[in-house]
């Protein structure tokens, strides 16, 4: 087995035993880099220094392994495009607090990845700089917006990789790569040198290979940041601790299954699959019926949340990006792509006189409805399962120009976003003939990461989808 | 239903400075009307009573000490090295006054 092939914790493991080094390890990575990245188009940039930061940061946690990046987390001595042509060349004057956080953990930012640009997308076919290729099947898409880090992980490019998710960035190209994709709680992971995009939304979390080096990333990153006052004061948990404590007595309820666009698909099947295999382990399951009013002990469909995201994304996204007027840094606003001008433009208009209090105000509310859904729910329950996506990883140019491609790929994840809740997304199903992966979303209650990573790794175990785990 | 045309897509670009040719105004037209068409639906949902959300995590006036934080401060020359153009250790802007 090649050391690019390994997990983080084994890769820490054999690092500890001298069975393996770091330079084995860039070695091994850089050769798939070098032999794939052309085809695939994962990493936008790479770092030339790799292995001579590694050497010393070996002494950290991290031991001095790769970490991939997704481009819009500022990177000092790194570019920072956030797939964007407004920024190319752009090299940040400071860090972001999550690649801060894991440099000193002894992480190594190898190289940064492509994405749908400004994140706005569940694709990676509206970046700039040209589409990712799904490294399962290079004829389909790896999904997005953080499509280029789920495929470096899948492609074994990276021991592991970061990405930023506003609805469904992370989980849904984990889903379509079939790797593990874990989106934070809002506030539990730091902005700070994010390229801004809902800024009510956004959350960077870990993609990586399992549940356990999910646990172990989130470790170093978790946890409040003066530089970013959205973050929470409640206390970070040790994710790694309890993660083997298995599910049992854990109530579980199952979402979304009985939409017609789910209904008798293979997604249902699988998380219905899911749910007997909780059962199996101790848990207590119960399927929860879709509604389209507030209904106690129901689960609120999420077609008003995709209205209700495209007005609250599209309103940040036209504040945050006025910023860039190509004075200060970057180009001009002429360099905005086609996806980037649509949701300037339909935020401008949704935040403009005489249609903020019809849109925007009306959208929050629904949104405090979600907000109240799900802490019934979670009264009730202690995890939430479906799926991140309502289908395998589409193929290359299913974008076309249809302008809510996105919010129909992300509509089993946006209630859960707009909610600010946690979720993790790990495989659920291989499909043999294609190649291709399933993944199964557990969300938890606000700050339940350890609840919600302690029955991913029940179900990683007793389940033969995590390549990774199979080959171990 | 809320239709979108062209005179308002060039009031739109115009408050979000977005050069547009005469096919996007046409494509956007199209394409936010379709996209209102959703967003619409969400008045069939009853939300009277219903608070907006301010922020999900429940934190309130959220306040930092009144202190200078040197470690953010950017000193003048890396401040000024992503511009395309600076003089003197200025940036320079577009004249936004007309002389008369």
């Amino acid at each position: 087995m090649k050391t690019n092939e390994l997990t983080l914790v084994k890769a820490i493991d054999l690092l500890d035993k001298k069975e393996i080094s770091l330079e084995e390890v860039y070695k091994d990575t850089l050769r798939v880099v070098e032999a794939k990245n052309k085809e695939l188009n994962i990493y936008l940039s790479l770092n030339k220094n790799s292995l001579m930061e590694a050497n010393k940061n070996k002494d950290g946690l991290l031991h001095g392994l790769p970490v991939a990046v997704k481009d819009n987390f500022l990177t000092i001595g790194l570019p920072t495009t956030a797939s964007s042509k407004v920024l190319e060349n752009f090299m940040p004057p400071y860090e972001s607090t999550v690649t801060k956080r894991l440099k000193k953990a002894g992480g190594v930012v190898i190289g940064k990845t492509n994405m749908d640009a400004w994140a706005h997308g569940s694709s990676t076919e509206t970046s700039d700089f040209g589409p990712t290729k799904n490294p399962r099947n290079p004829k389909y898409l790896p999904g997005g917006s953080s499509g280029g880090s789920a495929a470096a992980v899948a492609a074994d490019m990276t021991i592991v990789a970061i990405g930023s998710e506003t609805a469904g960035s992370i989980r849904q190209p984990a889903s379509w790569c079939g790797v593990v994709g874990l989106k934070p709680t809002y506030g539990r992971t730091s902005r700070y040198g994010v390229v801004a995009m809902g800024s009510s939304l956004d959350s960077p979390g870990p993609l990586a290979k399992t549940v356990e080096d999910s646990a172990l990333i989130l470790n170093h990153i978790a946890g409040q940041d003066d530089n970013d006052g959205t973050t929470s004061p409640v206390p970070i948990q040790n994710y790694t601790r309890n993660l083997k404590r298995g599910v049992k007595d854990m109530k579980i309820g199952i979402c979304y299954i009985d939409h017609p666009k789910i209904r008798n698909t293979q997604v249902a099947e699988s998380v219905l699959e899911a749910g007997k295999i909780f059962e199996n382990l101790g848990a207590k399951v119960d399927t929860i019926s879709i509604s389209d009013k507030m209904e106690n002990g129901k689960i609120l469909t999420h077609e008003h949340a995709i209205g209700v995201y495209t007005v609250v994304q599209r309103g940040e996204v036209s504040s945050n990006l006025s910023r860039y007027d190509g004075i200060r840094y970057g180009y001009g606003r002429d360099r905005f792509g086609h996806e980037a001008k649509n949701r300037i433009m339909l935020g401008t208009f949704t935040l403009s006189k005489g249609y903020a209090d019809r849109y925007y105000v009306h959208a929050q509310k629904v949104r405090s409805l979600y907000i109240k859904n799900f802490k019934e729910l979670f009264s009730k329950y202690d995890l939430l399962i479906s799926s991140p996506s309502p289908s395998f990883a589409l193929p290359l140019g299913s974008l076309g120009d249809d302008p809510m491609f996105g919010e129909l790929q992300d509509m089993l994840v946006e209630p859960s976003s707009l909610a600010g809740i946690c979720g993790i997304s790990i495989p659920m199903f291989h499909d043999e003939k294609t190649n291709l992966y399933l993944g199964l979303n557990i969300m938890g209650d606000y700050f339940q990461e350890e609840k919600i990573l302690r029955a991913a790794w029940a179900y990683e175990q007793a389940t033969k989808w995590n390549p990774w785990i199979k080959n171990s | 239903m809320t239709k979108i045309n062209s005179p308002i897509v060039d009031h739109i670009a115009k408050l979000a400075k977005i050069p547009l040719s005469e096919d996007e105004k046409d494509n956007f037209a199209t394409g936010f009307t379709k996209t209102l068409e959703v967003v619409d639906k969400l008045f069939k949902v009853d939300v009277s009573d219903i608070e907006p959300t301010h922020q999900v995590a429940g934190l309130k006036n959220i306040l930092r000490e009144d202190k200078v934080n040197e470690e953010k401060m950017l000193p003048q020359k890396k401040a000024l090295s992503n511009t395309k153009n600076q003089h003197d250790g200025y940036f320079v802007v577009d004249q936004i006054l007309a002389e008369d």
